[in-house]
């Protein structure tokens, strides 16, 4: 038998809507959704928040937090998003990315965003697969990973091998804070049936915060959560979530990989 | 600028035509032969003149330009960018979602000769993707047609003024002759009109409820019925923003139509055969989008025969036949590749059509 071995903290927060949001059971999207928003109340920034809807899993995203959106084009959100802050400098902007949007159609966008030390937040969701459309290879695909466009798997000779997008992000002058995270819970003892630690969601939590209080320093803030598809993965729920901690973390190794002001050990 | 009378490049007069109605922010990506777009606008930033010219940037792409201009329109401001054909064919994604999501913004093409890279010389072969949508969807963009650097300068604060009251994208549809060609312009004394965004900007949702700029319905139902708002919209827009140069055309017997650089042309050869005694006029379509079709139709009904005269192989040609409806005869002068056709040209159409004597 299976024990949870953590509470969530229930209630309703400013930030969301009630809307019941559509993602699939496991996925962390669900999860994500709740911290950005208790990051958002914790900081007290709802009302003075711009969310970016970008393509993907996360473009119904306008439904669930209670605070304006603009929904762009598939990858152009960090365009969208930097042409707003120019305006607005007293808004706060952040855009959900999936790593389709952000690391294939729209990486050109993602770049030049964190070159120019665009002062905006991006939240990569990296599922290592483009899953609103059903499944497709995504850059972040890992070698040998089947996919409805790799049915044999992914053969890196012709495809290349998983793109690192923090590594990259990281080597731009113009990006001030570049963290990965894992959003899936992990596994700590199976022994009498599996335990679980929520390390990772805290780590992710404090993630989300700083990254917002970068864009308030006047930085370009890119934080990277690893995550699971368990539905176009095609495997069960804990299945997927130990595939993220004990492969994907292999290829994308967790860490602070920039962190201009600082602000991790304020 | 304003109240004086200076000597300006066609794009020039564009840019300080934008910065005298209010330009808030420009987002640039530099394309021959628009970039003295950018390039005067880029020079006047900062400047105390314009107060309200706020931002300066250079894109990294044309796609990264019309979004960023999205962006900034959603935040209720005077945003806007230029571009010439290949680079107006990268815009129409952004287009078709800021027709979509009811943003107000300019955006200008400086059209020169396609199709591909084509060359720089002007053409205005772009008409059937400036005034037909261009992007994929049910759209319209309203267009505005400039025929000299007078009006490059006079007609960015109309673009302004008619994006944000019908929240629509408006083009300024030039070429490469208007863009480079250079003129003594006058600026008038100009006031930018306040337009109310606070029921729809994206400017944080403090003490109301979120704003939300979308282009996204996945009810059928309603995504029929915004459409549906929106072509009420351009109804309105049909019925009350069509503008045009009636020339001549009252006692005239043949009717030459033409907009921009061609009609600058076509003038010169009414000037000339009505000195001769031939009953020409010139009939100038300023709004491209709203076309003027009840103005044709009404000249058609009066018996009058048509010369369609463009820098393409025939585009507003299409819509000219159409309000002219059957029966009337609508002929066609059209040079591309970069060519301008010249007045002994055209006239000698004329000569072939029999409108003129040989």
């Amino acid at each position: 038998m299976t024990q949870v071995a953590y509470t969530v903290k229930l209630g309703k927060l400013g930030a969301l809507t009630d809307a019941p949001t559509h993602y699939c059971a496991g996925c962390e999207h669900g999860t994500l959704t709740r911290l950005i928003a208790a990051a958002m109340d914790d900081l007290g920034i709802r009302e003075k928040t711009v969310m970016i809807d970008s393509v993907g899993c996360s473009v119904l995203a306008f439904n669930y937090f209670n605070c304006d959106h603009i929904v762009a084009a598939h990858g152009r959100a960090p365009a969208v998003a930097a042409g707003l802050k120019r305006v607005h400098p007293e808004l706060m902007v952040y855009s959900v990315q999936g790593d389709g949007d952000a690391a294939s159609i729209g990486l050109l966008e993602l770049i030049y965003a964190a070159k120019r030390s665009t002062p905006i937040t991006i939240f990569l969701v990296n599922n290592a697969i483009y899953g609103m459309t059903g499944g497709q290879m995504a850059p972040t695909t890992m070698e040998g990973q089947v996919t409805t466009t790799t049915p044999f798997g992914r053969d890196v000779h012709l495809t290349g091998t998983e793109l690192d997008v923090s590594k990259l992000v990281a080597t731009i002058d113009g990006a001030a804070y570049v963290k990965r995270v894992s959003l899936a819970i992990q596994e700590i003892s199976s022994v009498r049936g599996s335990v679980y630690t929520i390390k990772n969601l805290l780590d992710a939590k404090k993630s989300v915060e700083n990254a917002f209080k970068v864009q308030a320093l006047g930085g370009f803030a890119f934080v990277e959560l690893l995550s699971t598809c368990s539905i176009n993965w095609k495997m069960p729920v804990l299945e997927a979530k130990r595939f993220v901690n004990d492969k994907l973390v292999k290829k994308f190794p967790l860490g602070l990989y920039k962190d201009t002001f600082g602000v991790e050990s304020k | 600028m304003s109240g004086n009378r200076v000597y300006l490049k066609g794009n020039e007069a564009l840019a300080y035509g934008a910065l005298e109605a209010g330009l808030n922010a420009y987002f640039a990506y530099p394309i021959t032969p628009s970039s003295e777009i950018p390039e005067t606008l880029a020079k006047e930033f900062g400047s105390k003149k314009y107060p309200e010219y706020k931002f300066f940037l250079q894109a990294a792409s044309e796609l990264e330009a019309i979004n960023m201009v999205i962006g900034a329109a959603s935040g209720g401001v005077r945003a806007m960018t230029a571009t010439s054909s290949p680079g107006f064919s990268l815009k129409q994604e952004g287009l078709s979602y800021a027709a979509c999501m009811e943003l107000p913004l300019l955006i200008v093409d400086i059209c020169r000769a396609g199709p591909g890279l084509g060359n720089l010389g002007p053409e205005q072969s772009d008409y059937f993707q400036g005034t037909k949508g261009g992007g994929h969807g049910n759209y319209h963009l309203i267009v505005l047609a400039p025929d000299s650097v007078q009006e490059m300068a006079l007609l960015p604060s109309v673009g302004f003024e008619l994006a944000f009251k019908y929240r629509n994208p408006v083009l300024i549809f030039g070429d490469a002759f208007t863009g480079q060609l250079k003129e003594d312009v006058e600026f008038p004394q100009f006031t930018p009109e306040d337009f109310d965004v606070s029921a729809w900007a994206a400017t944080g949702a403090k003490g109301r409820p979120p704003h939300i700029l979308n282009s996204l319905e996945l009810d059928h139902q309603k995504h029929y019925k915004h459409l549906q708002r929106i072509y009420e919209k351009y109804k309105r827009a049909q019925e009350k923003e069509v503008r045009f140069e009636d020339y001549r055309t009252e006692d005239a017997e043949t009717v030459i139509v033409a907009f921009g650089i061609a009609a600058r042309v076509a003038k010169g050869v009414v000037n000339k055969l009505r000195s001769k005694g031939v009953k020409i006029g010139l009939f100038r379509p300023i709004t491209l989008w709203p076309f003027p079709s009840p103005q044709l139709k009404a000249l058609a009904s009066q018996g009058k025969r048509f010369l369609v005269v463009e820098l393409n192989m025939g585009q507003m040609l299409e819509d000219v036949k159409l309000a002219a409806g059957d029966g009337v005869t609508v002929d066609f002068i059209g040079r591309s590749g970069g060519l301008v056709p010249t007045e002994v040209e055209i006239e000698s159409k004329l000569r072939r059509l029999e409108v003129v004597a040989v």
